[in-house]
């Protein structure tokens, strides 16, 4: 799949802002006044602005507000759904830690499962794809959740909760990698199968539909970004979890702390770059490629 | 909604066969001059006349060698356009409901004033079908000639899909599903006409004919040699060689 740096952007932030609401939601953390400001205003500029820039790829974003219609049906109208009844709702606890020095209970653990139910919308739109065995399982939302919780955690500078759960993230995302690798051969979806044709030999792609390149191949053979796949999960995992956690346990200052984020938020862009970079969607495989 | 429908009344769709189609692309630029002057927003070209053309097309035809463990390699013509599948994981997923199937006759559609261009029903779509238009920012897909096989203003032997009507080989056939009496239904239970990735599960409605099996003997058996003995130079230098060679 083409990784579109709008999307990474995306889901990479809010991921982030969504995981703060939650902790902020729960009162795990629970500030009031200025110090309350500063925490919402980072949460919301992280979810609204990756929302922002998740309509930067849309062809015609001046009709977004129709994706609020299908919700029955849709994950991503879902999507639209949560992330907007999470924010207004937050945007009410806030108001009572930043201006009442007041911390209501109820608005604030809507807010957190509505926060949470956002990024399981998220998760859910890539995971319920059939056409790209690699996201259609369970480790898909699994990753996105623990990173959004870990991501939150580091974030409201809860120190043993963020470790435990950048642990849990890690290994989420080295789950999704193991079940990924063999995803696209365990799904049954083969050349043979595309064309109906394996039964009688080998199918081989003797010439493509056109000798120049077409959306369907820009957007869902793209092959380049895989291309240096071992180091950028490396570069994921240490970046993104292993010296966050190593920062944590050595007791960071608040400068530290705000490297392991930014140390965090660069291995989170390249395992979503990943993600979208190493996902074969089948169709592929009508060109001979995958 | 975007919700399917339960059953539809009729399953209008295409029989491709792959035993006759020649690979001419013939479909693909009749449907292409059809659904550009006609219904909704037309396909775009980028660059057509430049170093990287490319282009929106709602049909295109692939080609494939199949190598049989014996015997001589086979070449298939495979067009490939909307399957107008039963189960079309394209319609569900949309948000704004600008994807639809139609319950009258199974056709899917997109209502492109409602398209956001966000590109997911392509991403669910297993075969390709789907082709966000460059220009036009909004998602293109065969209309299976919505505005031909209903039109009363053309012919009647016009109304069916262009690719169908423009086809030299005979390889395509239009007709309803539902209708077991159908010329399409009669030609998928003759010739065994199949699905494509059925483990996809999206039902699709179009059906494709498998090639015939060709004779096991592709080249007439040589011809005995005339002259099995080799005589003068060669044939000293046959003896020779023997010979040396103790052969």
């Amino acid at each position: 799949m083409h990784p579109a740096p709008s999307v990474i952007l995306f889901t990479s932030l809010s991921g982030l802002g969504f995981g703060l609401l939650v902790w902020l939601g729960l009162g795990v953390l629970a500030p009031t006044g200025w110090v309350a400001f500063v925490f919402f205003t980072i949460a919301y500029l992280l979810a609204v602005g990756g929302l922002m820039a998740s309509t930067f790829h849309l062809g015609h974003p001046e009709r977004a507000l129709k994706a609020f219609t299908q919700w029955r049906t849709s994950w991503l109208s879902r999507e639209a759904w949560a992330s907007v009844a999470a924010l207004v709702i937050m945007a009410v606890y806030g108001a009572g830690l930043v201006f009442f020095d007041n911390r209501w209970a109820v608005p604030g653990y809507l807010g957190a499962a509505l926060s949470l139910f956002t990024v399981v919308t998220t998760s859910m739109i890539y995971a319920q794809m059939r056409t790209v065995p690699r996201w259609n399982n369970p480790t898909t939302p699994a990753m996105f959740l623990s990173f959004s919780l870990a991501g939150g955690a580091l974030l409201a500078g809860q120190v043993t909760l963020a470790a435990v759960l950048l642990a849990l993230a890690g290994a989420a995302q080295v789950a999704h990698w193991a079940v990924g690798d063999r995803a696209l051969a365990g799904s049954g979806t083969t050349m043979a199968s595309a064309t109906g044709l394996g039964d009688r030999g080998a199918v081989r792609s003797f010439e493509p539909p056109h000798t120049g390149t077409n959306y369907l191949m820009d957007e869902f053979v793209h092959v380049v970004g895989r291309k240096h796949s071992r180091t950028l999960r490396a570069i994921a995992l240490v970046s993104g979890f292993g010296l966050p956690i190593l920062i944590l346990l050595a007791g960071a200052g608040h400068i530290l702390a705000a490297v392991a984020v930014l140390l965090h938020l660069a291995g989170v862009f390249a395992a979503r770059w990943l993600f979208f970079a190493e996902a074969e969607h089948v169709v592929g495989l009508y060109y001979g490629k995958r | 909604m975007t919700a399917l429908p339960e059953t539809t009344d009729r399953k209008l769709g295409l029989v491709i066969d792959l035993d006759t189609c020649v690979g001419c692309h013939a479909c693909v630029i009749s449907c292409k001059g059809w659904n550009t002057e006609n219904y909704g927003a037309p396909l775009a070209d980028t660059e057509p006349y430049g170093a990287d053309p490319s282009g929106t097309y709602l049909n295109r035809v692939h080609s494939y060698e199949i190598q049989p463990n014996d015997g001589p390699a086979q070449l298939v013509h495979f067009p490939k356009s909307c399957l107008h599948c039963e189960d079309a994981p394209c319609v569900t997923v949309c948000p704004t409901g600008a994807s639809y199937k139609r319950s009258a006759d199974g056709i899917v559609l997109v209502n492109e004033a409602d398209c956001i261009g966000c590109g997911l029903c392509a991403w669910a779509c297993p075969y390709g079908a789907r082709e966000m238009d460059p220009t036009a920012g909004v998602m293109k897909k065969c209309t299976l000639c919505v505005d031909r096989i209903y039109n009363e203003n053309l012919p009647e032997e016009d109304r069916e899909p262009a690719c169908v009507r423009t086809c030299p080989a005979g390889a395509r056939h239009f007709g309803d599903f539902a209708d077991p009496d159908s010329h399409v239904s009669k030609l998928t239970a003759e010739r065994g006409g199949m699905d494509l990735m059925p483990e996809q599960g999206t039902r699709p409605v179009n059906k494709y004919l498998p090639p015939r099996a060709r004779d096991a003997q592709m080249q007439p058996p040589a011809l005995k040699p005339v002259a099995e003995d080799a005589k003068g130079f060669v044939g000293w230098l046959d003896k020779a060689l023997s010979r040396v060679g103790g052969g």
